[in-house]
């Protein structure tokens, strides 16, 4: 069994406008040891996935429909999305079964409390180590993740740190118990170019080192051809196509993803024109019943493509498509298709 | 940090001297001088006093010379012989009569804020947790209640409450019969059936401001990125409310800090009066319309003076909490 | 180093401290029930939404915030509310029967006039109520009052004509909301030690201590908008010296100055200039802190990278005060208008209670208070006290729409 199945995600958020939907019905799976890449644009449903698996979504979203089961440490299964919200299952789970390494680790550090103490929080929730104890791992973690001169750095405030650092210490932090599960939120997105090569390579080098798997949420093409080994690609909160990283470069099926793919400028291929994908993405907020991409989609058929939503199908092995050029079947609806 | 505080430390002594200028200036602002106000209670009991008199008298207490001079004295008097002067009304030392007075203010005014703050921030903090619950309603209102509803006017209906009850009339910190008691446990039981009131009233006041300024900075702080983290890590809702969103919520808290050592000393001048307390307040209050010169320049001055150094002492606790400011 | 490995393989095979068994397969139905919930409602609200969705379509800063004002449904009833507080103290002279000075000898401290609906056979009539004097009971030496023998009928008109009038002083009137046939007076909540009706002063008063507010408030706005702003955006030795300003004003004990600024008044002056006076003094204190307030947003705006935006635009200074760093703060400054107002009559009220504010003849509700102040006299006549009411719901209402203001004005609020 996976180490984490999740079947139907669906995240709204209940405006005072409509109902913005966020993830709008996504599933995946994550094995033993796997790397796994979400990818789309800003505002496709990627953070608010991770979100939702850890429970942290706020007013006015819900999660109202899903199920996440996780295979535990202790090879126990549990369906995170059923726990209790303020359950202590929930809490054993976050940090310590699964982690997510946020965007943005200026604003996700507390500005007023020591690098050392928030890790160190870590060890203290989940575990039942003493002060000396935790200190020596502390330690230890600061200088796998490449933070030079840790002890100087354990009582340093975030803001006292380069970008860089800080993204290592948030890596550390999350992976401090030794999740099985690290979710990486656009991790590399707010740094430059030769952190982020470093920074991917860490995560790489830990992911060998623990018995771990990883989730990287990116728009950032050149993150997944070098990192992962299955794709989901994601637009306007729903799984459009699906496959192994290989297969995805290789033949991409969906119109969106061939647009993605081509979009990227090559060295070496001088052009006239950068390829774009036409148009922006639409309103999130009470969609209409249609594939999401129709609007943009240059092989988008009226009268159907605007009409029904495509199911996601497997049209090879392995590769997962939703798109109508491919098959015939259109996602179910529910009670909230017409709303 | 030890650079902050010099710097700060600095500008305080021009700041002193002007704001002995300004104490000066407001107290002479009504017009006359005391012993118009002598000469008119004098008048009211049926007394004259001819104008030769009054000249004579204000003469001799070196009323009538230039307000630069008079102001010369009195600074200079202040601070080489750490005299404040008399005052004119109760014929005392001005030092006597805050010796008398600024204990108990004090002593009254830090266990009200004591008080105050074990219940507002408890329930300020219940407030913006359960954001629109019916605890936050309630304590919503109750806060708007304690803001509207100025403070004299709370004690006087309390007052009336308890007398329409009781028939018992809660004027002063004691009841007559012990008033000029040496002190015995009786009488410290005396004084704990009075001080309920003025301590409530004192309370519920500030109780209303701190709930509403909680409530609106820790609601700013629960919706920011490192709570969400800190929520990722695993901590229950309380104990990562408690450990972070808190610190910083906290900081116009401590602000207030500042402001709080003047109104320690100088108690809250409207409700002593009207409860008859024997503090700072309405001595001040008396002293600036009867135009008791030294006595209110004194206190104006004593009360400035604590401010300046409250906020002073209140930058630093605020440097102290947030690291982010030290920097600055 | 290896003893820390040795730890960590064993937890790794034992199970880290805090891991729970899991609990049975527990059923969904907390997020069914939630989500139903929401489906239903989100349902019937369809049509609404719609039209709602079109009006903020491209609605301004102001027509958004307008919309959400409306909503918050505590705050517009409090702006009706108020709306008729300010509305009847404007027309004063047609609301109430009575002026300020008008008094009844016979009537001291009467108690509120009982009024009867239903005559001596029980039928249904107009208002009315008996004749009564006030008299000393030598018992509790408390004025009550005593309805005479004849037991005159006094009825109560609507509409009623009477002393000629101005309203606003200018239009010429005399019919009043409503008055009594005959010399009786009505006392609806009673009157005070000199016979005058009670209510009639309170809503004279209103017009004192709910307009005094306005003119305290626009003094501060201008100083405090015009030395924040000139401090935050200028900087450098201009901020500095607003600022040590600021910080002198600031440290002057405020009752202190009040007290000292009131007491300067000149006892000659008419009520009016005492009145501006007043004014004057409340908002000499106030503005200090809205410069401080303003200073700070603007300093923070300045930074922000719009601001850059909008200078390597080549915006002027002018423009970009106006167009771009004055609506970010537009929302707080009229949030900051409307819990200004309720402090200066807060001010007015306690200036006045102390005998430094209004001075006779006129009256505030402060000013009103002042007979309340021994707690014997209202413990026999607790109408008394009744213009605290009226201050303590002016001061509620405006801040429960300086709530819904900043509500509005959020646009992060749910």
């Amino acid at each position: 069994m996976n180490r984490l199945d999740v079947q139907g995600l669906k995240t709204y958020f209940f405006l005072d406008k409509g109902i913005l939907k966020a993830v709008d019905g996504v599933s995946f799976t994550v094995g033993d040891q796997e790397t796994i890449g979400i990818i789309g644009e800003s505002g496709c449903g990627k953070s608010m996935t991770a979100q939702s698996l850890l429970r942290l979504v706020a007013r006015p979203g819900e999660i109202v429909h899903g199920q996440a089961f996780l295979r535990r440490k202790d090879g126990s299964i549990v369906d995170i999305l059923a726990l209790d919200a303020n359950s202590s299952e929930l809490r054993s789970i976050r940090g310590n079964e699964i982690s997510i390494v946020f965007q943005e680790p200026m604003t996700s550090f507390s500005p007023v409390h020591t690098i050392g103490f928030q890790i160190s929080q870590m060890y203290k929730i989940h575990t039942d180590l003493n002060k000396a104890e935790i200190r020596e791992r502390v330690l230890e973690l600061l200088t796998r993740v490449g933070i030079s001169n840790p002890q100087q750095r354990l009582d340093e405030y975030p803001y006292q740190l380069s970008g860089g650092m800080r993204q290592r210490a948030m890596i550390a932090m999350a992976l401090s118990c030794k999740p099985q599960v690290v979710i990486a939120d656009e991790p590399t997105t707010a740094l430059d170019v030769t952190i982020q090569a470093q920074i991917l390579e860490l995560m790489k080098d830990l992911q060998h080192e623990a018995d771990m798997s990883t989730v990287y949420i990116t728009h950032n093409m050149a993150v997944i051809a070098e990192n992962v080994d299955r794709v989901y690609v994601m637009y306007l909160g729903r799984v459009v196509e699906s496959t192994t990283t290989q297969q995805l470069f290789s033949n991409p099926l969906h119109p969106y993803t061939q647009k993605l793919l081509r979009s990227i400028p090559r060295p070496g291929q001088r052009v006239d024109r950068l390829e774009i994908i036409a148009g922006s993405v639409p309103n999130a907020i009470d969609p209409p019943v249609q594939c999401g991409f129709f609007s943009r989609c240059p092989a988008a058929m009226v009268g159907k493509c605007d009409r029904t939503v495509p199911e996601l199908v497997e049209i090879e092995a392995g590769h997962f498509v939703r798109c109508f050029l491919y098959s015939e079947e259109t996602e179910p609806e529910d009670e909230w298709t017409n709303i | 940090m030890l650079n902050f505080i010099l710097r700060r430390s600095l500008i305080l002594i021009p700041f002193l001297f002007l704001i002995s200028i300004i104490s000066f200036t407001v107290i002479q602002l009504p017009p006359g001088t005391y012993v118009d106000t002598y000469v008119n209670n004098l008048k009211l009991q049926g007394g004259t006093v001819s104008e030769e008199q009054k000249a004579s008298i204000e003469a001799m207490y070196g009323l009538d010379k230039p307000m630069a001079v008079q102001y010369g004295l009195w600074i200079t008097n202040i601070i080489l012989r750490g005299n404040f002067g008399n005052s004119f009304r109760y014929n005392r030392p001005v030092t006597d009569i805050l010796q008398e007075r600024i204990p108990r203010t004090v002593s009254i005014s830090l266990v009200s804020i004591f008080l105050t703050w074990l219940i507002a921030v408890p329930l300020g903090i219940l407030s913006a947790v359960k954001q629109y619950s019916f605890w936050d309603h309630l304590f919503t209102f109750i806060s708007l209640l304690g803001l509207a509803v100025p403070g004299f006017l709370l004690a006087l209906i309390l007052m009336y409450a308890v007398y329409a009850q009781t028939g018992w009339m809660i004027s002063g910190l004691f009841s007559p019969e012990f008033r000029s008691e040496p002190w015995s446990v009786a009488k410290f039981t005396d004084m704990l059936k009075n001080i309920w009131l003025p301590l409530l009233v004192l309370s519920i006041t500030g109780v209303a401001g701190i709930i509403r300024v909680l409530r609106a900075s820790l609601l700013d702080e629960l919706n920011k990125q490192y709570v969400t983290t800190a929520r990722a890590k695993g901590l229950s809702e309380w104990q990562l409310i408690l450990q972070y969103p808190i610190r910083i919520a906290i900081n116009p808290l401590i602000s207030t800090l500042g402001w709080m050592l003047p109104a320690v000393v100088g108690g809250e001048i409207v409700i002593s009066k009207v409860l008859n307390l024997p503090t700072t307040g309405p001595v001040l209050l008396e002293a600036t319309t009867a135009q008791d010169m030294y006595l209110a320049g004194g206190i104006v001055m004593i009360l400035s003076l604590l401010t300046v150094i409250g906020t002073f002492i209140s930058d630093i606790l605020l440097a102290v909490n947030d690291p982010r400011i030290r920097m600055n | 180093m290896e003893k820390v490995d040795q730890l960590d393989r064993q937890a790794d095979k034992q199970g880290w401290g805090n891991a729970q068994a899991p609990t049975a397969d527990r059923s969904r139905s907390a997020m069914n029930d939630r989500s139903a919930q929401l489906n239903q409602r989100y349902r019937r609200n369809k049509a609404r939404r719609q039209i709602l969705a079109e009006q903020l379509y491209g609605a301004s800063q102001y027509q958004l915030m307008r919309v959400k004002f409306k909503k918050h449904r505590v705050a517009m009833l409090s702006l009706y509310l108020l709306g008729i507080f300010y509305f009847v103290a404007i027309f004063a002279e047609f609301m109430v029967p009575y002026t300020t000075t008008q008094r009844f000898e016979e009537a001291i401290y009467a108690s509120p006039t009982q009024i009867h609906l239903f005559d001596a056979e029980g039928k249904l009539t107009t208002p009315f109520f008996y004749s009564s004097k006030s008299k000393i009971d030598t018992a509790t030496f408390r004025y009550e009052p005593v309805i005479d023998d004849a037991a005159t009928v006094n009825r109560i008109q609507f509409f009623a004509q009477g002393e000629p009038y101005k309203v606003l002083g200018i239009i010429p009137l005399n019919r009043r909301l409503y008055a009594v046939e005959g010399e009786q007076p009505l006392f609806l909540l009673g009157a005070d030690q000199l016979g005058r009706d009670l209510l009639s002063r309170i809503i004279y008063a209103s017009r004192v201590s709910l307009f005094v507010g306005f003119g305290g408030v626009i003094i501060s706005f201008f100083l405090g908008i015009l030395l924040g702003g000139i401090s935050g955006f200028a900087g450098g030795v201009v901020d500095v010296v607003i600022q040590r300003l600021i910080e002198l004003l600031m440290s002057i004990p405020q009752i202190p100055l009040w007290l000292a600024l009131s007491a300067a008044i000149p006892t000659e002056w008419t009520g009016i200039q005492t009145y501006f006076a007043i004014t004057l003094v409340l908002s000499l204190v106030g503005w200090t802190g809205l410069a401080r307030v303003v200073r700070g947003k603007i300093l923070s705006l300045r930074e922000e990278d719009y601001v850059t935006a909008a200078r390597i635009s080549s915006a002027s200074n002018m423009a970009i005060i106006f167009r771009h760093l004055l609506p970010g703060i537009t929302s707080y400054l009229v949030v900051h208008v409307t819990i200004s107002i309720p402090y200066m009559i807060l001010g007015e009220t306690t200036l006045s209670f102390l005998g430094l504010g209004i001075r006779a003849p006129d009256v505030s509700w402060g000013t009103l208070l002042q007979q309340a102040q021994d707690v014997v006299v209202i413990t026999n006549y607790p109408w008394l006290l009744l213009p605290a009411v009226f201050v303590v719901a002016a001061v509620i209402l405006f801040n429960f729409i300086g709530d819904g203001l900043r509500d509005a004005a959020d646009p992060y609020a749910r």
